[in-house]
């Protein structure tokens, strides 16, 4: 592991394939603001989990105009996920999913929410994500995000993904990156940072992760014509 | 062999390896991972099976709970 880390360190530093590197001022978008959100208004995301990466990116997401948001997420709100999640104390016992819609329309009653209660597992991911333009992988745990990455990849062929892997803790801001694998595989996280009793996860930098996942999906769709 | 291993160049002696090979000589342990190769993903159950050749590109992330 800890030979595997340092090369991972070094991997970091050598990355060729950023992402296209966005649009500079004046050089490569034309359109104006207007025209910005009746684009972004156009397409349908899928986000899979409402936990700290699903409901920050979704709210992210919303905000930025994109129209139709498929929401997947079968968990209740707790306490501790107040920490980080974009959930509100009275909320505490509401189904994730039903929550989410509900703070959605209250920032952007525009964008038009699909939800589903349901857990996700290999047999109703396509079902569920079929349309969407793009997905994003929002997911706990490392079996889950696997399983979905594995079933996207194989079952939905050129529909990107945007996966958020290592942001457990605090600090070491400039350490969560954003990686294009290829065209239909994104990272956003540090890839390393494992959540654990000593190392939670915590608002500031699951936040970032979330925030980056919605900004790939923002550079994506801006490329699509 | 050499091949692009997260965008580095490697060197293999071996003219093929499995990912399962791959893995045992790169020292790598962690298990939870996705790899493509050539921008096919390879499932876990096909470590042993699929194979690395001379110029292919393998990517690999690493897959960490939390979120």
């Amino acid at each position: 592991m800890r030979i595997e880390y340092w090369i991972l360190i070094i991997t970091k530093h050598e990355k060729v394939s950023y992402l296209s590197g966005g649009f500079r001022p004046g050089k490569k978008c034309t359109m104006r603001y207007s025209e910005i959100k009746a684009h972004l208004s156009k397409f349908r995301i899928g986000i899979a989990g409402a936990g700290g990466l699903g409901s920050n990116c979704a709210v992210s997401l919303a905000r930025s105009g994109v129209g139709t948001l498929v929401i997947a997420d079968f968990d209740i709100i707790e306490e501790p996920n107040l920490n980080r999640q974009y959930y509100f104390t009275d909320q505490i016992g509401q189904k994730k999913t039903i929550a989410l819609k509900e703070n959605i329309s209250r920032i952007n009653p525009n964008v038009s929410v699909i939800i589903h209660q349901t857990k996700i597992n290999r047999s109703n991911i396509v079902e569920f994500f079929s349309g969407c333009h793009i997905i994003v992988e929002a997911f706990d745990s490392a079996e889950m995000k696997e399983m979905l990455i594995e079933t996207i990849q194989q079952n939905m062929p050129g529909i990107p993904l945007v996966v958020g892997s290592g942001m457990a803790g605090w600090g070491k801001t400039n350490d969560i990156t954003c990686r294009k694998i290829d065209d239909t595989l994104y990272v956003c996280g540090d890839e390393c940072s494992e959540v654990s009793e000593y190392l939670p996860p915590i608002a500031p930098r699951v936040g970032i992760v979330a925030n980056m996942q919605a900004n790939v999906v923002l550079e994506l769709l801006m490329n699509i014509k | 062999m050499n091949i692009l291993l997260n965008n580095r160049e490697e060197k293999f002696i071996q003219e093929t390896i499995s990912v399962s090979e791959m893995l045992l000589l790169k020292k790598f342990s962690f298990k939870m991972r996705i790899i493509k190769i050539n921008g096919t993903l390879v499932s876990k159950e096909n470590y042993d099976t699929t194979f690395i050749h001379d110029g292919d590109d393998v990517q690999m992330i690493y897959l960490m709970s939390g979120g």
